[in-house]
């Protein structure tokens, strides 16, 4: 692989693009999702808008989203922030649905001993009630931060950096090592991440790992 | 091909691609590339299909190399869409093949997933039950671990539905006549509204096809497994009832 070896600052400074287009719509889209998941668990109403929404929403592929954005957002079709407006849209599709489902399955007797040791509803759902969902949280986590890194590279066709602009440039000039050497770091880019979410997720919820052994099951 | 007669940067009437009698005939026509771009779903599907589910059965049934398809799924995931493309591409030339080839690697994940897992979280007291009742391996697979697993199974299909429909159009990129064409005519002309024309009819494919899959889904699925909450009422005296909420929460998750 001597094109890899001779584009390091390259192949570094488009994995840093491409990263921040990844995480930013992550950190969004959990910003977005923890109270429209808290709604959608509490309010049957609103989980019967908000998870068909999602749905439909996921639908619509990414190229599709990067086209018809800059006509709802009025902004350049090249600008960075149709593709962080797309994923962030994704993962909140993703994450909605886990979160209400988490919060949903947090059991009323841990709900009623909280209760009883005097906790208010919102220092109860703080610290009680999200970290319970935390598991179930990261799973949905991890899909959507896997499936971000690949789809930011389809960024590169309406012109946003990233790795993706290796692929790109890889096939104007018929170049396999650039498109090889693309993919291998986007696939490694991605596995670190989600290793990264799995530690994260394990920290932040250490008293569940007999019920995670049960879940992912 | 049909360049649409359009020019004139960005006049945004929308109106205007589709009122045009240009981008409705011929081979760069919306019919013909709607019909291009479905054949391909379809065949990159059935392949994907005829090649995953066996094998996710056999893992689930048998329990082997379960490791593998948790790995598979999630490195799988990870995989450009636009990356495999081009790569197959250049590795054997323009053409169906290569763009059939990556949209059937895309489509194996989900289906393995769906099928590994719908047969591997088949209560065990129901397949002893089968077994008791003198059913050999190949009918209990069939006739009881498929049947169940039909609601994943059928997720994973519109997942890998879903991902096909929307590589399909990227594969444009590449010269495939699917419906991408549009979008890249447009970019390539700068003239915006050819690109959102396009963007439109592929959204209103995918939403199309996702919905008459809904529709499926809600036939095909035995009526006896439709509303899990049903079948919890019946067994709950019985210890059964752990493992049939592990379906619902695989079911929940696989399918969003």
């Amino acid at each position: 692989m001597s094109w890899a070896a001779d584009h390091v600052g390259l192949i570094l400074s488009q994995t840093g693009t491409h990263l921040f287009l990844a995480i930013v719509p992550i950190l969004l889209g959990l910003i977005i999702s923890i109270p429209l998941g808290w709604l959608a668990s509490r309010y049957r109403v609103a989980r019967a808008i908000l998870i068909p929404l999602g749905g439909i929403l996921y639908t619509i592929p990414s190229l599709v989203l990067l086209v018809v954005l800059p006509l709802i957002l009025g902004t350049q079709l090249l600008d960075e922030i149709n593709l962080i407006v797309a994923l962030t849209i994704y993962t909140c599709a993703l994450l909605i649905r886990s979160i209400a489902d988490a919060l949903a399955s947090v059991s009323d007797n841990v709900i009623a001993s909280a209760n009883a040791i005097g906790y208010r509803t919102s220092g109860r759902f703080f610290a009680v009630e999200l970290p319970l969902a935390v598991p179930v949280m990261f799973a949905g986590l991890r899909v959507a931060m896997v499936s971000n890194i690949s789809l930011v590279s389809v960024g590169a066709l309406v012109g946003i950096g990233g790795l993706g602009q290796l692929l790109t440039a890889g096939f104007q000039i018929y170049n396999t090592p650039e498109v090889v050497t693309a993919i291998v770091a986007i696939v490694v880019l991605a596995l670190i991440l989600d290793g990264l979410l799995v530690v994260i997720g394990r920290t932040l919820s250490p008293w569940a790992k007999a019920a995670r052994a049960g879940a992912t099951a | 091909m049909g360049q649409g007669g359009k020019g004139g940067g960005d006049g945004m009437n929308i109106g205007s691609f589709f009122t045009d009698p240009t981008n409705w005939s011929g081979p760069s026509g919306i019919p013909q590339l709607t019909a291009y771009h479905l054949y391909l779903t379809v065949l990159a599907v059935v392949i994907g299909a005829v090649i995953a589910i066996p094998v996710g059965a056999f893992i689930g049934h048998t329990g082997k190399g379960s490791f593998l398809v948790a790995g598979f799924a999630n490195g799988f995931r990870a995989l450009p869409e636009l990356g495999l493309l081009i790569l197959f591409v250049e590795l054997i030339g323009l053409g169906v093949v290569p763009v059939t080839l990556a949209l059937v690697v895309l489509a194996i994940p989900p289906f393995l997933a769906g099928t590994y897992s719908g047969v591997n979280n088949v209560d065990s007291a129901v397949i002893d039950a089968a077994r008791g009742m003198g059913m050999r391996e190949w009918s209990i697979l069939f006739r009881v671990e498929l049947p169940i697993a039909m609601p994943l199974i059928l997720a994973g299909l519109r997942t890998a539905v879903l991902q096909v429909i929307a590589t399909a159009s990227i594969a444009a990129y590449i010269g495939t006549g699917s419906l991408g064409y549009f979008i890249f005519l447009g970019e390539n002309t700068r003239n915006y509204t050819i690109m959102l024309g396009g963007a439109i009819v592929i959204a209103v494919l995918a939403l199309v096809v996702e919905g008459l899959l809904v529709l499926v889904q809600r036939l095909v699925v035995s009526p006896g497994l439709r509303s899990v909450r049903q079948r919890r009422r019946v067994v709950r005296s019985s210890s059964v009832t752990p493992s049939t909420m592990d379906v619902e929460t695989a079911g929940g998750t696989s399918s969003s």
